[in-house]
């Protein structure tokens, strides 16, 4: 009973996609325990913010059926807020609230405007408008040097407490010591999972049903009398606001913001992939997703070297198993995923049974 | 009585096409008003034909993206893989044949260019072609699968580039003869900008001249108002789509050699960071309307010139206010097209 209120109904639907969240939330869980280093952790972490960031692009892209391009224009307004504002006023708690508060109000205004302005037409009209505004947005943070740090962006200090010199014991707890990384660590992972759970809350609430409607036919939901453009907008900036969240805990985790990290077009990318792959249409995938795609990212292409090497004397192999081609295989994993199991991973282990 | 009066009057004579004039004397005013704001003549002299010169290579790459549309209700996000390829292709000639392309004759020079051109079309042209019968064909009248699969499309044909070129930029140095300024008088105008906006305007002409004035630019245009029309009538849409987006992608193929040569620089993802303007343009100029097209890479491009000298902090900014304006005016773009 408490379980399925907190998970809002939906579960796995599959023994073995629910070991394989098992898993995922245990090992993000005991992560600095588990896996000791400054990397591991950074990867942990990194997986939680993009769970959210990929969730809250699901939402749009598997619930409602919007492509949008924009939404690493939002994760960057929330990193560069929460950044920009600890670098011009000082690393207090102020500070990460004032600049919180900028970003998600820039944020929801840049997504109603965006949403009321184009989202009446169609799908392929908001795709191209969002993937414009998004890059002049990324040209704009990287011009703008005197105020964003311009290509290097910024490095900024945190509140003490989320200081690595910060010690909230002295003693160490199974070999870990309890610094400011740990708890900034647990910062991150649990405003990631309560993200997660809000979202799946409201893609199972009746709200979330009408934009499924709407992803469905949008035609007929307009017929029953819901206003689609009301409803898409709605979620285009539930969608953003989520993704602002997203940034601001990606720029404490990092202590640095920069276009490379937040508003590159390589970012979006990875985000359609993970959705894609993962599974459209579900927020479990994008959790599953998340973890394999950031794993893959850190200790695949050290794979694909030693591949690379062994291929060193057939020319053109070797280049295909380059580790900086990894996307050209993540590339045609995409087009057949779209192709042969449009639902992905978690689609294909729900239809197994 | 008055609905006999006017079949009888459309029987005797179909009322002529309004010709709408309005988006045709934008060019002209945007370039007049951008005269005060530049200050000096010579200076307006050279930004107006680099804005047009870029003009041309953004029509030439945004046209077939757009009649591909307007016929098919098909947009392919992957269009900029093909302006990569077509620039990457021409270096298999341009580079070995280095001798012809910095001797000291015009003809020695036009032929090497010649020859690169036409194998980048080649090559692209059959990339079109393979593309649309196994990327496109499952995902019709799906436009969120389009997008995706074309996305990925082009993910993956970026990534070839560089496993078959390598992972560096490839410098293209211009060929002797185009290299450099002519001066008249005060005027300093680079000369192969002068060749790019003649290349674009013989491509305009062209294409002008094959939809109005051939069957199958009859039929091309019959098929953007209304394809199942066409279908109805007998013709074989799927064939004439085909051959729109083969001959979409050899442009964008032209268009890829051009932009190469006049950056002297190529990336792999140079077609994609194009597809920015290229989408704006497209956009301002009505979905599936060429004309439309025209119109839109001007403005663009000449708005992005003038902006550059007159506030370089939002030039860049200055295509999104320029769509946004546009769409305020006429929100289906300059020339809408019937069905859309």
């Amino acid at each position: 009973m408490m379980l399925s209120r907190m998970f809002s109904g939906d579960f796995p639907r599959s023994r073995f996609l629910a070991l394989m969240l098992l898993v995922a939330f245990a090992g993000l869980t005991l992560a600095p325990f588990l896996f000791p280093g400054a990397r591991a952790l950074n990867v942990a972490a990194t997986i939680c913010v993009f769970i959210v960031l990929v969730a809250s692009y699901d939402l749009l892209l598997g619930y409602t059926g919007i492509v949008s391009f924009a939404h690493t224009m939002f994760y960057g307004i929330g990193a560069y807020g929460v950044g920009l504002s600890l670098y011009s006023v000082g690393p207090t708690w102020g500070a990460v609230f004032m600049g919180l508060t900028i970003a998600l109000i820039l944020s929801l205004v840049l997504a109603l405007v965006i949403g009321l302005f184009s989202l009446r037409v169609k799908a392929i009209f908001y795709a191209m408008i969002t993937l414009a505004v998004a890059s002049a947005f990324a040209v704009l943070a990287s011009q703008l040097s005197d105020f964003t740090g311009g290509e290097d962006g910024r490095t900024f200090g945190v509140p003490e407490v989320l200081r690595p010199g910060f010690r909230l014991i002295d003693a160490e707890v199974f070999g870990t010591a309890i610094n400011g990384k740990l708890i900034t660590y647990y910062l991150v992972f649990f405003s990631a999972l309560a993200l997660f759970l809000l979202l799946l809350r409201v893609v199972n609430s009746p709200f979330g049903r009408v934009l499924q409607a709407i992803r469905e036919n949008d035609f007929r939901a307009e017929a029953l009398g819901y206003r689609t453009v009301v409803y898409r907008t709605l979620a285009n900036c539930l969608s953003a606001v989520t993704a602002t969240l997203a940034g601001a805990l990606m720029a404490l985790w990092l202590r640095y913001t920069g276009p490379q990290t937040t508003l590159s077009l390589t970012i979006m990318m990875d985000i359609l992939l993970i959705v894609v792959i993962g599974g459209m249409g579900t927020l479990y995938g994008a959790a599953i997703g998340s973890a394999l795609f950031i794993l893959a990212q850190n200790y695949l292409q050290a794979l694909m070297r030693q591949a690379s090497e062994g291929l060193a004397a057939v020319p053109v192999l070797a280049n295909l198993f380059h580790p900086d081609r990894w996307l050209l295989w993540l590339g045609v994993l995409f087009v057949l995923s779209v192709y042969y199991f449009p639902s992905g991973i978690v689609g294909k282990l729900r239809g197994r049974k | 009585m008055t609905t006999t009066a006017t079949s009888a009057l459309a029987d005797s004579e179909l009322p002529r096409l309004r010709l709408d004039v309005a988006p045709l004397l934008l060019l002209p005013i945007l370039a007049l008003l951008a005269l005060p704001l530049v200050g000096s003549f010579p200076t307006w002299v050279t930004l107006t034909i680099a804005g047009l010169a870029m003009g041309m290579m953004i029509f030439i790459m945004a046209s077939g993206l757009t009649l591909v549309f307007g016929l098919m209700d098909v947009l392919n996000f992957g269009h900029g893989a093909f302006v990569s390829v077509g620039a990457f292709t021409a270096t298999l000639v341009l580079l070995p044949m280095q001798g012809w392309m910095q001797a000291d004759s015009v003809l020695l020079n036009l032929s090497a260019l010649g020859l690169a051109i036409a194998l980048a079309v080649l090559v692209t042209g059959a990339l079109g072609w393979a593309f649309e019968r196994v990327i496109i064909i499952p995902v019709y009248g799906q436009h969120l699968k389009q997008i995706l699969i074309t996305m990925g499309g082009m993910i993956v044909a970026e990534q070839m580039i560089h496993v078959i070129w390598g992972p560096d930029q490839i410098p293209l140095p211009l060929p002797a003869s185009f290299r450099g300024v002519l001066l008249f008088g005060d005027v300093a105008v680079e000369k192969y900008r002068l060749l790019a906006v003649a290349v674009g305007l013989i491509v305009f002409a062209a294409m002008f001249l094959v939809l109005n004035r051939t069957k199958v630019g009859l039929l091309i245009r019959a098929g953007v108002e209304n394809s199942e029309m066409v279908e109805a009538l007998g013709y074989r849409i799927r064939r004439l789509f085909v051959g729109v987006f083969v001959a979409g992608s050899a442009l964008a193929g032209l268009g890829g050699v051009l932009w190469g040569l006049y950056r002297e620089m190529l990336t792999a993802a140079m077609g994609s960071d194009l597809m920015v303007p290229v989408f704006i343009v497209i956009i301002i100029g009505g979905l599936g309307s060429v004309g439309g097209c025209f119109i839109g890479a001007m403005l663009v491009a000449l708005v992005a010139n003038y902006a550059g000298f007159l506030a370089p902090k939002i030039a860049l900014v200055s295509n999104i206010l320029l769509m946004v304006s546009i769409l305020l005016w006429r929100p289906q773009g300059l020339f809408p097209v019937a069905k859309r």
